[in-house]
């Protein structure tokens, strides 16, 4: 399992699992609820909620599903949310061409990582070939 | 909400299909909806479909393929699809995901949709003459 580093201050809001389509759609109806209630508007949470449903989907489709940790920490002086999804699916070979606009994976569809990546503040990825993939998300207001 | 259950209706107006998703769809859910609606299409000869995503409080790459991959269903079908109703904050979004909807026609509301669809009907019926 691929663990970002624990160089912020965090605060645990919840702890979920995605693994198949329903938890997609729960867990990202969930998120919202904690970006209302973190204050951010209707357009910051319809972004954190987008990027957070691609990244789930990527988990679900690609390495049958994995683990959310939800987190508010303080970021660079902004009140953040923390959306961390790892799973140990197969990894992703080439970050660099998965991270970049126009990439379509085997399936056709891309990892829509780029995308997401523009709809959060902060977007923090690890990958390794046959351990996993764990993304990190942050946004505020 | 039991999220099992929802099935999301197709309601016959006219020449019309008219489909009001209220609810948050999972990816499955949404391609099961695509072939409801080109089934009823076939079933009912309609000529214009209005999808209603008034309360979608958010729209990915998923369901946004999904629509505009119904608009060229429909289109093959010889029916015009008009995505109505999508929220602002939806909207830009899209945009920022860098989802492009080529080809898919929306309006505002329910009643901007149905003069763009007559419209398209006349067009076309003017064109065929």
């Amino acid at each position: 399992m691929l663990e970002f580093g624990n160089e912020i201050k965090c605060e645990l809001l919840g702890k979920f699992i995605i693994e198949n389509e329903y938890d997609i759609v729960t867990v990202r109806q969930t998120i919202r609820q904690f970006a209302k209630d973190a204050g951010m508007g209707i357009v910051d949470q319809t972004r954190i909620t987008t990027a957070v449903s691609e990244l789930f989907r990527n988990m679900y489709n690609y390495a049958g599903g994995g683990e959310v940790l939800i987190e508010r920490g303080e970021v660079e002086n902004h009140n953040a949310l923390i959306v961390t999804c790892i799973d140990k699916g197969p990894g992703i070979e080439n970050l660099e061409l998965a991270m970049s606009d126009g990439f379509t994976s085997g399936m056709g569809m891309g990892y829509g990582l780029p995308g997401a990546k523009r709809l959060v503040d902060r977007f923090e990825i690890l990958s390794k070939v046959n351990e996993g993939t764990s993304v990190r998300i942050m946004k505020w207001k | 909400m039991n999220l099992h259950e929802k099935r999301i209706p197709i309601i016959k107006i006219h020449d019309y299909l008219i489909v009001p998703i209220q609810v948050d769809m999972h990816d499955k859910m949404a391609i099961q909806l695509q072939s409801q609606i080109l089934e009823e299409i076939a079933r009912t000869r309609a000529k214009g479909v209005l999808i209603d995503i008034s309360v979608l409080e958010m729209v990915d790459s998923f369901i946004g393929r999904m629509l505009s991959g119904m608009a060229s269903m429909a289109a093959i079908m010889d029916t015009s699809v008009v995505i109505v109703g999508m929220q602002p904050a939806v909207a830009i979004t899209l945009v920022e995901l860098g989802l492009e909807m080529p080809g898919v026609d929306t309006a505002l509301n329910m009643e901007k949709g149905m003069e763009m669809l007559e419209r398209k009907l006349n067009n076309r019926k003017n064109n065929s003459v």
